[in-house]
């Protein structure tokens, strides 16, 4: 199996990875980094649950090559945390609105999230609802969601 | 176990010297939205990706005489195109519908018309659009129709040693409206059941001065509607005419549609009569 050094920022530092060439970088962040905030739902970019912000953009990191990620910025929710240990704006809307129920598709949902409330502070529903279009909930708690990302959007203001 | 060999080269040169060198054992990888997936299935065992991602010059839309668009705009781009929207509305609104945002920010239009799936939401815009698409070789650089381009389900013209580098859109498109139906169940992650594209320029009295309709999945290939638009051309912009157009769209002659897991034929056949009529009207809205 060839392998090869990558290196980019993760989560604001930077960093190096000696993995095989056919890895995905989710498989890097959770077998490599031991970052298993993000989850493998589907393997093939149906569920959302392996999303990351890659240059401001979300990506399904399951379907991302580790070998595009050279020099790249990456986040990922385990880099939301602030520096004095607490939650996201975020995170907190999370748990204040009930976005979280089982959690397994909650790393997507809030880094999708992320992306969107970086690009656009001010979103719509429409716009909140297309950002999380590739996120399954399958506790089905998609007006929590919505209604969490509403509220980050008024926090963060 | 998947295991491949990643290369990721920086120019054309580059790349056709790795295509000659691995042969069959290569696969060209864009966004890898396709490709990783087929992989993943095994439907394919390539022992070396070729990453066309680092060329960042494949990633463009421009207006000069015609629009030029790179292999490696991604749909999110198009999407977010001003230009596009404006002008090239269909094109818009099929590529802001691909599968999810996650997917749309690496996926590329290159790998969508490549891919050639019946279904590809860039492909019955482009048709409408009278697209071409640019292939270039070691050696030679050609230009096909995207009617030409399609030869089956995930079957075109392009030879293994070429690379799509570019599509074109005749200028003269912005003196038409254009838009895209994607007729689906869901808004999101789902493929059309029919897509349904059309391109319409109005004369001043009303008549139509010509059309351009893509259609997708209602044949092994994306296809023209030939028939409805031969039957439009200097006919008045209206409902009789726009249904007829409609009926003669759905006629063996020119869709075939089949049952699948999505619906079956007869649905299809009866989508394509509502929606050409209703596609056409949105498109003159845009005009
Ligand atoms: C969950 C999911 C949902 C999807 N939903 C949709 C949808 O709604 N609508 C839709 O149309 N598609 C959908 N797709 C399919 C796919 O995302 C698109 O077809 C996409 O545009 C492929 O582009 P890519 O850059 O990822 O291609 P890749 O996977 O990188 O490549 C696809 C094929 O084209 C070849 N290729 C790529 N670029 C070039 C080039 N420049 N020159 C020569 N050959 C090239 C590759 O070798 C490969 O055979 C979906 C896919 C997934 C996984
Ligand atoms: S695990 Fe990546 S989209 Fe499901
Ligand atoms: S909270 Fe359970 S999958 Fe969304």
């Amino acid at each position: 199996m060839k392998t090869q050094t990558v290196s980019f920022t993760l989560n604001g530092e930077s960093v190096t990875a000696t993995v095989p060439q056919s890895w995905n970088l989710l498989r890097t962040l959770r077998d490599h980094f031991e970052l298993t905030g993000a989850k493998e739902g589907c393997g093939e970019g149906e569920c959302g649950a392996c999303t990351v912000v890659v240059d401001g953009d979300a990506v399904n990191s399951c379907l991302y090559p580790v070998m595009e990620a050279e020099g790249k910025t990456i986040v990922t929710i385990e880099g939301l945390e602030k520096t004095d240990g607490g939650l996201h704006p975020i995170q907190d809307a999370f748990l204040n609105n009930n976005g979280v129920q089982c959690g397994y598709c909650t790393s997507g949902m809030i880094m999708s999230a992320k992306a969107l409330l970086d690009k656009n502070p001010a979103p719509s529903e429409d716009d909140i609802r297309t950002s999380i279009s590739g996120n399954i909930c399958r506790c089905t708690g998609y007006v929590q969601i919505v209604e969490s990302i509403d509220n980050a959007s008024k926090m963060m203001k | 176990m998947i295991d491949y060999e990643y290369k990721k080269p920086e120019s054309l040169d580059e790349v056709f010297a790795l295509l000659k060198n691995c042969g069959s054992q290569a696969k060209l990888i864009a966004g890898g939205t396709d490709v990783l997936i087929d992989i993943k299935h095994r439907k394919i065992e390539p022992e070396v990706l070729i990453s066309l991602r680092g060329l960042n010059d494949l990633q463009y839309i421009r207006k000069e005489d015609d629009y030029h668009i790179g292999a490696m705009t991604t749909h999110a781009m198009l999407e977010h195109s001003e230009l596009v929207e404006k002008e090239l509305t269909a094109l818009q609104q099929g590529a802001a519908q691909v599968g999810c945002v996650q997917l749309r920010n690496v996926a590329t239009i290159g790998g969508n018309v490549c891919n050639a799936a019946p279904s590809a939401d860039s492909a019955a815009p482009l048709l409408a659009l009278g697209a071409r698409v640019v292939l270039q070789g070691p050696n030679d650089r050609r230009e096909v129709e995207m009617a030409d381009f399609f030869t089956g389900p995930s079957a075109t013209t392009k030879k293994d040693d070429e690379v799509l580098v570019e599509l074109i859109i005749p200028g003269d498109m912005e003196k038409y409206g254009s838009s895209y139906c994607k007729h689906s169940r869901r808004k999101a992650l789902n493929l059309p059941i029919i897509g349904v594209a059309g391109a319409i320029k109005l004369n001043s009295d009303n008549t139509i001065s010509d059309v351009k309709i893509g259609l997708t999945v209602v044949a092994p290939t994306p296809i023209r509607a030939l028939p409805a638009e031969e039957f439009l051309v200097g006919k008045a912009f209206t409902d009789d005419v726009l249904t007829e157009a409609g009926k003669r769209a759905a006629e063996p002659d020119c869709c075939m549609p089949r049952d699948s897991l999505r619906c079956e034929g007869w649905y299809r056949e009866e989508m394509v009569r509502v929606l050409i009529p209703r596609v056409l009207k949105q498109a003159a809205g845009n005009l």
